[in-house]
């Protein structure tokens, strides 16, 4: 098992015929993700590199069964074509695309929920890689192995230098998951913490948090009541200085809220371990399930 | 992007929230000749994004105009806790009989809209939300609804306004709400709203900050400046596409990815150093762009050692080696740089580094090790 990707996932990719969209889809593909389908408005009927494009997520859907989108537009057509994979009844859209605008977030976000037919990851996340199965997106497989730990993280480097200490400690993952660091993500901590109690090879969880928002706060509340299993966190940004945002849009730290300190605070009172440094969490990872357990 | 006062308020006149009638001003001249339009008494403003600016002498009142002339000249490049005064705003005095505070902010966890309103106007208002949370109002609006005027009479009613102003400040709350969607802000807060005493309801300050990522769609917003808040390197940075924030210390950093990033500056302030910048070189970054990112660096003088902590996904390490000997090649620089390299291409990159044998340059396999090396040369240099 691994959650949200796996050998059922049947991925479009929408932008397909962009630069940045073929060479991705197309690692994916290498990597042993069923890659069925591409959207591109205007170029329905050609292929990339032997994948069908479409004009529409309709077409992709009636004629190729995609499951799941994979979202690299530029920013001014990344709400519309989330949207419309929604539509079109993909049921996972992970959404890579950075600088989406607030407001559109926050309009996807709510549509989203409402309907409540599809799941969003990201946008402005390295995608989701489940190791020996599945890889959607732009996290680099190579270091990765299939193991019984479970990622989920704001940040993608940060997620490879913490995947690659954990690796070097004899761990593998079971699923690596980016949500992303923009102030709206479409799925939040505490959703993939919940996908992650309930997969069985999932043991440990490791969440990789960072500045900004309450997000790592409220995940520390859904721990303590709904999560068994064991949870190990980081938090980056101690050291970020107020009112300054730090790369990704939803790091900052506002006024007396959103600070490193406070997140690791919140997770520490309800029996979360949080590792100071990438190797700490490693440190912590192997302490909890034994060394090279896997 | 944050505005300042005056560009927050014309962005507010545009959507009809009623303002104090003024001008901005660049000069002494330029401020009489505004102050002699409006009339008197007029307030002078220094516009500078910090609060208690009237406490510290930025905002004073002119009866005539040799005070505005006088008011002109102490304000224009004052230095406001480390902020230089490039502009001013001079508006007509206003009487004032109440003073409330309004917001409209995207609040993130609730993902929606927040809408405040309280009567304790005109002071902090972080302070009164620790001190007396009852005395702010607020409503979550969804926001494929939008803000109907019925939201506004329940906050209205809710904080207590008076009576005879329910009304007015329902429909400015309205119309801040519209200004907050319409320009794509993520904030919107009048702090003080005021009431006169002929009970008229006006914006008195205004602090606006617009999504940075939505200014494509807005190109006159994108055309505002605020010339206090620019920082020389982090401007230079800027049009290079690098993401770049001056901190205070002496070892320059850069990584790549924000996460990875910020992580850096935690180790290395563990190893017992300073970092004197945030800098993300981005996912992909190719030879020129590390070279340009070096050069930014090094322009902060307070920089006396470099740790480049790189974890390559679509990152090649090979690049980053490259982009670091042109570098060495273009400025030459004087300070010790450590260097760590992991992922993509790593092998390469190292192997490129150490034909390339670079004068003062070290590299390191971990993270950890890579802090402990650069802090240490920092101390030493």
């Amino acid at each position: 098992m691994a959650i949200l990707v796996d050998r059922n996932t049947r991925l479009c990719t929408s932008g397909i015929t962009g630069r940045e969209g073929t060479f991705h889809t197309l690692r994916n593909r290498d990597y042993g993700t069923q890659v069925v389908a591409g959207v591109t408005p205007g170029k329905g009927g050609q292929d990339v590199d032997g994948i069908p494009v479409f004009n529409t997520f309709h077409e992709a859907v009636a004629e190729q069964g995609a499951n799941t989108a994979m979202i690299f537009v530029p920013p001014r057509f990344a709400a519309d074509s989330i949207l419309e994979a929604e539509d079109a009844g993909i049921e996972l859209v992970i959404a890579i695309t950075e600088g989406i605008p607030a407001h559109d977030e926050l309009r996807v976000y709510n549509i989203l929920r409402k309907n409540g037919r599809a799941r969003l990851i990201g946008p402005n996340c390295p995608g989701i890689l489940s190791p020996g199965k599945a890889n959607v997106g732009i996290i680099p497989a190579a270091f990765f192995r299939e193991g019984n730990v479970g990622v989920v993280s704001r940040s993608g480097t940060l997620t490879y230098q913490i995947g690659n200490e954990l690796a070097q400690s004899g761990f593998g993952n079971s699923s690596i998951v980016g949500i992303g660091g923009d102030p709206v993500p479409g799925s939040d901590f505490i959703d993939v913490i919940a996908l992650f109690e309930r997969d069985p090879e999932t043991e440990l969880i490791v969440m990789c948090g960072e500045i900004g928002g309450d997000a790592e706060e409220r995940a520390a509340e859904y721990i303590a009541a709904h999560v068994s299993k064991p949870v190990v966190a980081y938090i980056a940004g101690f050291t970020a200085p107020p009112g300054k945002t730090m790369g990704h849009a939803g790091a900052i730290v506002s006024g007396s809220k959103g600070t490193a300190a406070a997140k690791a605070q919140a997770l520490e009172a309800r029996g979360v371990k949080v590792g100071r440094t990438p190797t700490q969490v490693a440190e912590l990872a192997m302490a909890t399930l034994g060394a090279a357990s896997t | 992007m944050d505005l300042l006062e005056y560009q927050g308020k014309q962005l507010f006149a545009r959507h009809g929230v009623p303002v104090p009638a003024g001008q901005p001003a660049r000069t002494v001249q330029e401020a009489v000749a505004a102050a002699e339009q409006i009339g008197y008494p007029c307030a002078v403003k220094a516009q500078v994004q910090i609060g208690g600016r009237g406490k510290l002498g930025g905002i004073r009142i002119a009866r005539d105009a040799a005070e505005a002339r006088a008011h002109a000249e102490a304000i224009l490049g004052m230095d406001i806790r480390g902020l230089t005064v490039y502009e001013l705003w001079i508006e007509g005095a206003s009487e004032i009989a109440a003073e409330y505070y309004a917001s409209v902010v995207f609040d993130r966890s609730a993902k929606a809209p927040l809408v405040m309103l309280s009567t304790k106007g005109g002071m902090d208002i972080e302070q009164v939300a620790d001190e007396s949370p009852e005395a702010i109002a607020r409503l979550h609006v969804d926001p494929l609804l939008g803000f109907q005027d019925f939201h506004g009479r329940r906050l209205a009613y809710e904080a207590g306004v008076d009576d005879d102003v329910v009304r007015p400040v329902g429909a400015m709350l309205a119309k801040l709400y519209e200004a907050f969607v319409a320009e794509e802000a993520t904030l919107v807060e009048v702090n003080p709203l005021i009431i006169t005493p002929d009970r008229q309801v006006k914006a008195l300050d205004a602090k606006v900050t617009l999504d940075g990522n939505a200014l494509y769609r807005h190109p006159d917003n994108a055309q505002l400046r605020d010339r206090s808040a620019e920082d020389p390197q982090e401007q230079m940075a800027k049009e290079r596409g690098l993401t770049y924030v001056k901190l205070d210390g002496n070892i320059g950093i850069l990584g790549n990815g924000a996460g990875l990033v910020m992580s850096t500056l935690d180790v290395v302030k563990g190893a017992g150093g300073e970092p004197a910048n945030f800098l993300d070189a981005g996912g992909g970054s190719k030879a020129e762009a590390i070279a340009q990112a070096v050069e930014v660096i090094l322009s902060n003088q307070s920089v006396e050692a470099v740790l480049f902590n790189i974890f390559g996904g679509i990152t090649r390490c090979d690049e980053v080696a490259r982009g670091l000997i042109e570098a060495f090649e273009q400025i030459k620089p004087t300070v010790p740089f450590v260097v760590r390299l992991d992922g993509t291409n790593d092998v390469e990159g190292r192997e490129l580094l150490a034909q390339a044998a670079l004068p003062n340059v070290y590299t390191e396999s971990t993270m950890d090790a890579a802090a402990a090396r650069v802090v240490e040369l920092a101390a030493g240099s």
